[in-house]
């Protein structure tokens, strides 16, 4: 994501920008650890939802569809959070 | 109407006929009693302001910047230590370009503390973006109080109105009030473009700006600053057109053939102009220079006044501590730089935590300054008047 940066005097007074801005961010840059989750060991219990701070844990209709990596900084709370009989997400080391 | 009223009182005067959406406010000396009568006011349902009694200085201006940012018409009031510690939102107000209006009341800063008036204060928020403009006397403040609020809306930057700390908010004066229906009528509503509570066009305020952008927004405040010196012309005019009373930017008195004249701010201007007076039915040709609006620095008006003389006396009420003298005499050694004919200058520090300055301390300082325009000579740039031990 780049963008072509503006001057002052087309940029609005007062540091006012729209809303929602984050999503122009792309935080999944920052990942050093990289979340799997395993589809067949899921119970769609939500907690990893509930949890993670980036709302990267994709829903659809109630159930886990899988992880937004646009987003998520891999910090392994989802991981850490999935019940321990359960364990449908590990942490891996990313490599680029 | 012709009332009595002090500074202070004039000032919550101006505030109950402007009527702020919100007022946010810590009480200090020599200010209290602008938010205190205001307060009454609100008690007494004369105004329809939500009062915020903060529990600082810093918290009232936070809320005051919160509901600036609304959408909201917000004012308040201070003094010195009060607005030692507003310091930091200061410059959120000015760089989210809120128009909030401080009624401030100039008083020493400590150490050693001290609760008469010194231009300290303000001086010392000089840079952190916000018109400042110095009365002179009661009813200059109470005008320049509801200037002002149109004034900062206009430029879309913070306004502090300034009088000096009991000699101007504790002294009774005569003055004219402007009727009540009048002043919400001159003033209008506020226009704003970008209000945090409008939930059909949601924005963001106040967010992180770095390397990227900071510089870009904080040039545009700085072009705010260099442009607004017309637009608050303009606000003087019509304020004048509408109520009578005109008021320059750069108040001279008795400037048109005077060889010497005193530069000053705030109450001495009054002190000055009785020393004046004095001094021309002796046949002197002497002039009094009055800084009114103190931030934008005016900087060709200023000139022209003051390169109208042989010698100009530049009296501050405050020092830097930088061995280079007060604030005025900075500001105008720096625009004289340029210019082609420069006046003798000399810079007197004086009344220093409300030290008393009399019409006789002045006189004496012309009679320096005639003996500076005929000698050609300045025996000291700058000087410690009316201190012990000089």
């Amino acid at each position: 994501m780049k963008k072509e940066k503006k001057g002052w005097k087309e940029i609005p007074i007062g540091l006012v920008l729209d809303s929602g801005t984050s999503k122009e961010f792309e935080t999944g840059d920052w990942r050093s650890d990289k979340p799997i989750w395993d589809e067949k060991k899921c119970t769609h219990c939500l907690i990893c939802w509930i949890y993670c701070p980036d709302s990267a844990i994709i829903i659809k209709d109630g159930k886990v569809q899988g992880i937004d990596y646009k987003y998520c900084k891999g910090c392994g709370i989802c991981a850490e959070e999935c019940p321990p009989k359960i364990k449908a997400i590990t942490m891996v080391r990313e490599e680029k | 109407m012709i009332v009595a009223r002090t500074g202070n009182e004039a000032m919550a005067e101006a505030m109950r006929q402007i009527n702020p959406d919100v007022v946010a406010a810590y009480p200090i000396t020599p200010a209290t009693e602008v938010v205190q009568l205001f307060a009454s006011f609100v008690a007494d349902g004369l105004v329809t302001t939500e009062f915020v009694p903060a529990e600082s200085e810093h918290s009232a201006l936070s809320a005051c910047v919160g509901a600036s940012a609304a959408g909201a018409r917000v004012m308040t009031s201070t003094s010195s230590q009060g607005l030692a510690l507003m310091h930091e939102i200061l410059f959120i107000a000015a760089g989210m370009r809120l128009p909030i209006v401080i009624c401030l009341v100039n008083r020493a800063l400590s150490s050693p503390i001290n609760i008469h008036c010194d231009h300290s204060d303000s001086l010392a928020s000089r840079d952190s973006g916000w018109l400042q403009i110095f009365t002179e006397n009661t009813q200059e403040a109470y005008d320049t109080t509801i200037m002002a609020v149109k004034m900062a809306e206009e430029i879309m930057l913070p306004a502090m109105v300034t009088t000096d700390g009991f000699i101007i908010s504790h002294g009774m004066e005569r003055i004219e009030l402007i009727d009540d229906k009048k002043v919400p009528k001159w003033l209008g509503e506020r226009k704003v473009v970008n209000n945090l509570l409008d939930i059909d066009k949601p924005i963001t305020l106040g967010s992180l700006d770095l390397q990227d952008y900071y510089f870009e927004h904080k040039r545009q405040e700085i072009e705010a600053m260099n442009n607004c010196l017309p637009i608050i012309e303009k606000v003087q005019k019509d304020f004048g057109d509408t109520f009578g009373r005109y008021y320059p930017i750069v108040d001279e008195y008795k400037m048109d053939d005077a060889e010497v004249a005193i530069l000053a701010m705030g109450s001495t201007g009054g002190t000055a102009k009785v020393a004046v007076e004095r001094m021309r039915e002796q046949g002197k040709k002497v002039g009094l220079i009055r800084c009114r609006i103190y931030r934008p620095f005016p900087k060709q008006a200023m000139l022209r006044a003051i390169t109208k003389v042989k010698a100009l006396g530049i009296m501050d009420r405050a020092d830097t501590f930088s061995t280079m003298g007060g604030h005025l005499y900075n500001d105008c050694r720096s625009i004289l730089y340029d210019a082609d004919k420069k006046p003798l200058i000399k810079n007197y520090i004086y009344g220093l935590g409300g030290r008393d300055i009399s019409i006789e301390e002045i006189e004496t300082v012309f009679e320096q300054l005639l003996k500076i325009k005929n000698t050609g000579k300045v025996d000291k740039d700058i000087v410690y008047y009316g201190v012990r031990g000089e």
